[in-house]
């Protein structure tokens, strides 16, 4: 989950290391900040990333989108670099830079050459605690996130409805909050609300600082305690204790309805453990679980309804294990023309029941757990990929060494493993239905209709 | 053809940022043993392959009526090939963590590859079935051709889309460029799985390739990689000829009203072309109205300043018969007549003021720094060889680069910021944004 809903600061754009892979070094400073080094010298260019550990589900009742607001006022400036010093600097090293939001953590990474890294260590130190806030900036600001808000969601009714199925979903943990916020509070924040989460979360011992590059570990580790070691330690950092959630007692449903639906779609998201909060193992069948239930053209789900009973036109499933607190594991499909969606969901039910009660095969069972292996490997290709599972993980309550054995946990996975998944947590009971339906006129009553027989029309032109 | 695999021009090893020998990066330009030439850059760090290519004739290929027909060869061409049928296809795919995809632009088809080493065979003889034997079964056309129109029919309310659909209309009226590579509600059903075998038959062939190879292979390996894939392929396409067109429009707005709380604006004119003598110069001047993060006066002035936008932005763009500038921005209703008139003014300033001597040293340093990280895994950089190739810049172009940028003096970036910024923009607008009406014309 907290990868689904993951802002980043602009409009852009876990896994592991085998023994084959690189040699990751992972520091503590004195002050608790973490360094970690993935070292790639195939070009002399570094990421260099600071996580902390603070997102969308540390913010107090009444001040959804307060983490992500405060990721862009973290570009205002700060007594020593004044607003846009440091954006202009990165610039000029022929750099990119960017920032990110989750539930459970906020981003800032710039991607420069090898030889600024102590440069934009020194940066990233100073508005680590140096960060000066006035209205003039944070009023403008306010507006751009708004914006982004209208962009993001109040555009778009697929990504209204994830956002209602979220609420539905989390009862009791903050995660049912939108991490770009609901617009109503989005409206209220203030500077000094800023200013006080940020007092409250920002601090070295709250950081994580990942480099992926063309950089020695030790020296690396020099530029770090020249300029992050500096850092006064936060004295009221404490581990994070969200609310958390109540054993689900009630199957649940919602219906979405906007005029702009031209393809009905199904969702379904079922409460399960993220790889922090699961027993050993069971995180790892969930993510083979998803693949062959829903990845690719060849997984159950697809073969079945789209390619066997014609039912869907896609269809898929989807698991996130990086969350600090409970997951979701993801299920959704698209009817094709005259097929309803309560049609679909009883399909979509009966492939899931499938799994649950006579497992999956061995072939599945190899085939998906190769190409999830891989997905290791391949990753060494890409350095900013590599310090982004590394951050995540770090993020989410996992180690290094968690990162680096996850192929090995994936390739122990038995089919036993992944039917039990399947039995314990694809419980209708666990789960939050949803419905995105055309909206086709003002006299209907959206709450009874739950699943329109046929969807939109095919041959509309624009309005 | 019976020539050996051998070097044209020797190689070329470039260190992209002066004194990095870690980063030097040798591109090689090799001919395979058929005697299909390619670019390969070896880089043994990680055990896998990065093939892209492209092949002349995209979308703007498409049969008359039939807009998305290159679109669709390129989602239904790894659905079964040769002996293979749809299931047995991805299911080697999956089985050998095969990364295989298609994609179509306007002027090429386009694709990529990546495998890991102790897959490499496996997957270049997919690729050559793919190529060379799709089956375009009428029942895998059917169920993929199912999937784009459920996405044309979201798309019919999507203010992004539709304010693209009508810029594109209107600014090529008559032309393949007129058309969404993807094609419309209207177009996708008349395409036959014939029209998707004579679209490979027309297009994939030796005389339109060209070819990148990156990765853990040496290059005698990747000739016969090359081969394998690709040289069972006819020698000679059979393209049809497009015309070279300027957009038109320019000066006019128009507005589709739809409801939804945000207005997308999409502007757009005519460019240069990627071997005009001002290219690079324009390039910056473009950087610094409307490229880069957040940096570009654009940006200040639209979001940072005003908060109208959370994203706003201007590009270059270039194809075989046009030439582009265009640019876009998503800002609430009330507020949307304010921001196209800064984006207005702003451009206006630009063609008459230029850039200043700082922004002009600022951009430079950002472009020269930045290309490293566009070459930093093995698929961007066979993507960015492929770019090359096909823009005809040299083997040597990545060596030349930095030089051709400081090349361009403040009086270049003056003149050709006038010579692009001056002569209006064609700006549709999808919402229902407050005060803001089409223009007549």
């Amino acid at each position: 989950m907290a990868a689904a809903v993951t802002l980043l600061l602009c409009p852009a754009g876990a896994g592991a290391a085998e023994q084959s892979g690189p040699k990751i070094s992972d520091f503590k400073l004195d002050n608790g900040l973490e360094l970690v080094v993935i070292p790639d010298h195939r070009a002399p260019v570094i990421t260099h990333m600071i996580w902390y550990k603070v997102g969308a589900a540390d913010e107090t009742a009444g001040k959804s989108g307060l983490a992500h607001f405060l990721e862009h006022l973290m570009f205002k400036g700060t007594a020593m670099h004044p607003a846009g010093q440091f954006s202009s600097v990165v610039a000029r090293m022929g750099g990119q830079e960017n920032a990110f939001t989750s539930s459970d953590y906020t981003g800032y990474y710039q991607r420069v050459p090898s030889e600024k890294l102590e440069e934009v260590m020194g940066f990233e130190a100073d508005r680590m605690t140096g960060l000066v806030l006035t209205d003039a900036v944070v009023l403008p600001e306010r507006d751009v996130i708004l914006e982004e808000r209208n962009q993001r969601m109040e555009n778009n009714p697929r990504a209204r409805l994830g956002e209602q199925m979220d609420a539905a979903l989390f009862l009791n943990s903050p995660y049912g909050r939108p991490v770009i916020g609901w617009r109503h509070e989005m409206e209220g924040l203030t500077k000094d609300d800023a200013i006080g989460f940020y007092r409250r979360f920002y601090g070295p011992n709250n950081a994580v600082v990942v480099v992926a590059g063309d950089v020695d570990p030790q020296q690396a580790l020099a530029f770090a305690k020249q300029t992050y070691g500096k850092l006064k330690p936060h004295a009221d950092i404490a581990p994070r204790a969200r609310p958390l959630e109540p054993p689900p007692a009630a199957v649940r449903s919602l219906t979405l309805a906007d005029p702009r639906v031209e393809q009905p779609t199904l969702q379904r998201s079922y409460l399960v453990p993220s790889f922090h909060t699961a027993k050993p193992g069971e995180s790892e069948a969930l993510e083979v679980l998803a693949h062959i239930l829903g990845a690719g053209s060849n997984s159950r789900l697809y073969r079945a309804l789209v390619v066997d009973k014609h039912v869907a036109v896609s269809a898929g499933a989807y698991y996130d294990s990086s969350a600090y607190d409970m997951s979701k594991f993801g299920v959704y499909g698209a009817p094709v023309e005259g097929v309803s969606l309560t049609d679909l969901e009883s399909a979509t039910d009966a492939v899931i029941a499938e799994v649950i009660d006579k497992g999956v095969t061995a072939d599945e069972l190899d085939r998906s757990k190769s190409r999830l292996v891989a997905d290791a490997i391949y990753a060494q290709d890409n350095q900013a990929t590599m310090a982004r599972w590394y951050g995540q993980a770090l993020m989410t309550g996992a180690t290094v060494a968690d990162v680096q054995s996850w192929p090995d946990r994936i390739r122990a996975v038995t089919a036993a493993q992944v039917q039990n998944a399947a039995r314990q947590w694809l419980e209708r009971i666990r789960s939050v239905t949803g419905y995105l339906v055309k909206d086709t006129g003002p006299a209907v009553n959206k709450a009874e209709r739950t699943a329109p027989a046929k969807s939109g029309s095919t041959g509309e032109k624009r309005s | 053809m019976m020539r050996l695999l051998g070097f044209i021009g020797g190689a070329l090893t470039l260190a992209l940022v002066q004194a990095a020998p870690a980063g030097a990066m040798t591109i090689e330009k090799i001919v395979s043993p058929k005697g299909i030439t390619a670019w390969l850059v070896r880089e043994k760090a990680v055990p896998l392959v990065a093939l892209n290519y492209a092949f002349k004739g995209g979308a703007a290929q498409d049969p008359a009526g039939k807009s998305g027909t290159a679109n669709l060869v390129a989602d239904t061409l790894d659905e079964g090939a040769g002996d293979l049928d749809s299931k047995a296809f991805h299911d080697r795919i999956e089985r050998h963590a095969i990364e295989l995809s298609f994609n179509a632009s306007r002027d090429e088809f386009r694709g990529s590859l990546r495998v890991l080493n102790e897959h490499r065979d496996e997957a270049f003889d997919l690729l050559r079935k793919a190529l060379t034997e799709p089956r375009f079964e009428p029942s895998a056309v059917e169920r993929v051709r199912g999937q784009e129109l459920a996405g044309l029919r979201r798309e019919t309310t999507n203010p992004n889309s539709i304010a693209g659909r009508i810029w594109w209309e209107t600014a090529f009226p008559g032309h393949p460029y007129s058309f969404e590579t993807k094609g419309s509600l209207e177009t996708v059903p008349a395409i036959t799985p014939d029209d998707l075998r004579d679209f490979t038959k027309r297009v994939f062939a030796r005389n339109g390739l060209t070819v990148s190879i990156v990765g853990d292979i040496d290059e005698k390996t990747a000739g016969e990689m090359i081969d394998k894939a690709f040289a069972a392929l006819p020698a000679a396409n059979d393209l049809k000829p497009v015309a070279d067109v300027k957009p038109k429009g320019l000066g006019r707005r128009i507005v589709a009203e739809l409801d939804v709380p945000q207005a997308v604006v999409m502007f757009g004119g005519p460019g240069l072309g990627r071997h005009d003598p001002d290219f690079m110069a324009a390039y910056i001047v473009n950087h610094i109205l409307g490229g880069g993060s957040f940096s570009s006066r654009l940006y200040k002035e639209v979001r940072e300043k005003r908060g109208l936008a959370y994203g706003v932005s201007e590009n270059l763009a270039w194809f075989d018969h046009t030439a582009l500038i265009m640019g876009g921005t998503a800002t609430r209703a009330d507020r949307t007549a304010e921001a196209l008139a800064i984006i207005e003014t702003e451009t206006k300033k630009m063609a008459e003021e230029g850039p200043t001597a700082d922004e002009l040293a600022a951009a430079k340093d950002y472009l020269k720094g930045a290309y490293a990280l566009s070459l930093d895994t093995s698929s961007k950089i066979a993507a960015q060889l492929t770019q090359i190739q096909l823009d005809r810049l040299g083997i040597d172009y990545i060596q030349r680069r930095s030089a051709m940028i400081d090349a361009v003096t403040l009086d270049d970036a003056k003149r050709v910021a006038k010579r692009i910024y001056g002569s209006g923009m064609l700006v549709t607008v999808a919402g229902r944004p407050k005060g803001l009406a089409s223009s007549t014309q």
